[in-house]
């Protein structure tokens, strides 16, 4: 009888049971939306900080900042160029290698990290600067007024006694600065790095015994914008390196436009044994932040920035879509949800108020108070049902309407800190060129947004489909339990 | 055998206290059938009530067969009215959304009658009441008459000892009247009902062997030879 009476009733009064099951549906639908919008941005997010760190690096550690000190100057680079005669066309060329943030960690740190509890491995790398100045640098020629007298002198105060009157013309500089950045990587340890954030798509990666060899990785992109191809040789301060493989990343920029063994990068940068960065794995993602406090605690003079730290630096549109998402969209779809339940539940409840008469005269039948109650509350989890497969249906129907328009969100990483490698004084950063701080200081990237949709998305929109019903129910179940037999016998509607 | 002894029952309504039955005695005897009728307002429907088991009155004892159904729990006044009591209602009061059968079967279901006992059960008890070719209409496409015996069979299928009706005709036109009076007298007859009906209609009333009349909560019993 139960499912004869509970089918009958959802025929029957169709429009009823519509009318909430769409109500829940809207609340449902919504909260599909906002989580597998949020998930895709979690996913965005996630890309953008792989392709900072690499797959599967948990954190990374870094010198802390130590304000620079007076006269501490040779670590700026300085180019000098000896000017030349008008009439020459010889191009000077210099470059500079420097240390990206000039601040590094001795090689020994790298042990010493992996030394930690927690720590599943740790993988040094060295992030260079390159800066090249190439052009011509020609002097000022003098000429002299046709007026006045006296013989021919080139440049400079010359000795004559009658004063000359002219003026320099056409000295100056033409040049060209090209800035690149050449990653050291670990070659005895590929796990682990930027590198790992993108695929070899030509040529091959390090070997293991390439831990002292002349040979480069490029970036897909760089390597395009240079014309650069497998078994080319590039230039990097003087020594030649070959290139072996073109790596292309994941997604978004890659985190160096030359990837070289880390001892040649030592090398060149003249920093031998030490590093920037360490890279570190945990054994159990669950413990990262305590394994972050033992590394500060153990090793001292170390920033330490995990992922989440680094995801909070994340801004632009991604940010912002993405706290909208998780903000703003929690609370909307928290908000109609319990509108929805809400509604539901009243609307459930004028329906038991409409049929008083009905179920005071089942109870008169002699139908007990429990199988009266069960009865409207079954109709009303049958209600939330149907709103949970509508609600499914246009949420799922919303996720991919957003994975297909799967619309640009811009990223901007680390202005705002990362462990504050950038916050050392001032002068920090007046040095020369412009300062180039870590490299997670200036990163932008561009990431399209999907919506992906997790199993447990879906169960956690039938749940809340049955929660909705039984909440419905609850509120029409009280009511008809209420009621007494006598009400059989009223006499109005 | 209902024994009534004492029994008022007070209310409020709004500030008022109403004195529905004030003192009632009254002894119905196994397949009686009695009439009551009074004002509306009298306390008809209250003694209705009181004699169904759908409410408990204030003083006094309502016994049923030696049961007193004053201090009856919840769960055993249900159970005497699934099984020993059958209401037919001036309005009907069938399921909207259920058909003939399934309206008569919803009287068996807290008996715990299994399904295809109770769709047999009720298709005759429907038969018995001249509705055999109706089984699956639904109230809204029957007549007044009609609603009002399948109202009947449903009060009948259970095979109760006390058949209560509330102006059972008081929603019905003159020719549907008789019908249903026929109806209910046949079944009275035919089961050793215990009968007691409620009524306005003093055309009824006449007929009646047995007379309670109920004025501002006391009753008169007229008995005619």
């Amino acid at each position: 009888m139960f499912f004869t009476y509970l089918r009958r009733e959802l025929r029957r009064r169709r429009k009823a049971a519509l009318v909430v099951a769409s109500g829940l549906a809207l609340g449902i639908a919504l909260v599909i939306v906002v989580s597998s919008v949020s998930s895709g941005m979690k996913q965005a997010q996630g890309k953008v900080l792989e392709s900072l760190y690499g797959l599967g690096t948990d954190m990374t550690v870094t010198k802390a900042a130590t304000p620079p000190e007076e006269g501490d100057g040779d670590e700026r680079p300085r180019f000098r160029f000896d000017a030349q005669d008008g009439d020459s066309d010889e191009e000077q060329s210099t470059d500079r290698v420097m240390v990206q943030g000039f601040q590094t960690l001795a090689s020994s740190t790298v042990t010493e990290v992996g030394k930690q509890d927690g720590v599943s491995e740790a993988v040094g790398g060295l992030s260079l600067n390159v800066v090249k100045v190439d052009g011509q640098f020609t002097r000022g020629e003098f000429q002299q007024d046709q007026n006045s007298g006296g013989s021919e002198q080139q440049g400079g105060p010359g000795g004559g006694t009658g004063q000359p009157q002219g003026r320099v013309q056409g000295g100056g500089a033409d040049f060209e600065v090209n800035s690149y950045t050449v990653y050291g990587t670990d070659v005895t340890n590929l796990d682990l790095g930027p590198l790992t954030s993108s695929k070899i798509t030509k040529g091959r990666t390090f070997k293991s015994t390439e831990t002292d060899a002349k040979v480069a990785v490029a970036d897909s992109s760089y390597a395009k914008e240079k014309e650069l191809a497998l078994g080319d040789t590039v230039t990097i301060s003087g020594t030649k390196f070959e290139i072996v493989g073109i790596a292309t990343p994941d997604s978004g920029d890659a985190a160096a436009n030359l990837y070289i063994p880390l001892k040649q990068a030592q090398t060149l940068a003249d920093s031998k044994d030490k590093v920037t960065t360490v890279y570190v794995k945990a054994t159990d993602s669950q413990q990262i932040d305590a394994v972050k406090s033992a590394i500060q605690k153990n090793i001292s003079g170390t920033t330490v920035t995990t992922s989440a730290d680094l995801a909070d630096t994340v801004s632009g549109s991604l940010s912002t879509a993405s706290n909208l998402a998780s903000n703003v969209g929690k609370w909307l779809s928290i908000a109609v949800l319990v509108a929805a339940f809400l509604v539901a539940g009243l609307l459930t409840m004028s329906a038991v108020s409409r049929r008083v008469r009905e179920f005071g005269t089942l109870k008169a039948l002699g139908w007990k108070s429990g199988r009266v109650t069960r009865q409207v509350v079954g109709e009303a989890v049958v209600n939330g049902l149907l709103g949970g497969v509508l609600g499914i249906a246009l949420g799922l129907a919303g996720a991919y309407a957003v994975t297909a328009v799967s619309p640009t969100l811009q990223a901007q990483l680390g202005s705002t800190g990362g462990g504050g490698a950038m916050g050392g004084g001032p002068s920090g950063m007046g040095g020369g060129m412009g300062g180039p701080g870590r490299q997670t200081a200036s990163k932008a990237l561009e990431v399209a947004l999907t919506a992906p949709i997790s199993l447990s998305t879906v169960g956690l929109a039938v749940g809340l489909a049955v929660a909705g019903g039984l909440i419905a129910g609850a509120f029409g179940g009280w009511r008809a339990s209420r009621l007494r037999p006598a009400d059989a016998l009223r006499r109005v509607e | 055998m209902y024994e009534l002894r004492g029994v008022t029952k007070q209310y409020r309504r709004g500030k008022e206290t109403v004195h529905a039955l004030a003192g009632v005695d009254l002894t119905i005897p196994d397949g009686d059938r009695l009439v009551i009728q009074g004002p509306t307002g009298g306390g008809k429907s209250t003694l209705l009530q009181m004699l169904g088991g759908l409410d408990r009155p204030t003083s006094g004892s309502v016994e049923l067969d030696g049961t007193d159904l004053a201090k009856l729990s919840e769960a055993k006044l249900t159970k005497v009215r699934s099984e020993s009591i059958g209401f037919v209602f001036q309005s009907f009061n069938l399921i909207p959304t259920l058909n003939a059968q399934e309206n008569v079967e919803t009287a068996l279901v807290p008996l715990g009658v299994k399904a295809a006992e109770r769709r047999e059960r009720a298709a005759e008890a429907l038969k018995s009441v001249g509705l055999g070719e109706r089984l699956t209409h639904l109230p809204s496409e029957m007549s007044g008459g009609q609603q009002q015996r399948v109202a009947i069979a449903r009060a009948l299928v259970k095979q109760p000892k006390v058949l209560l009706a509330d102006e059972p005709t008081g929603n019905l036109d003159e020719s549907m009247r008789d019908e249903i009076m026929d109806v209910l007298e046949t079944m009275w007859k035919e089961h050793g009902l215990t009968f007691i009906m409620v009524t306005h209609d003093s055309a009824i009333a006449k007929k009646a062997p047995r007379v309670a009349t109920i004025r501002k909560g006391t009753i008169t019993v007229t008995e005619r030879a």
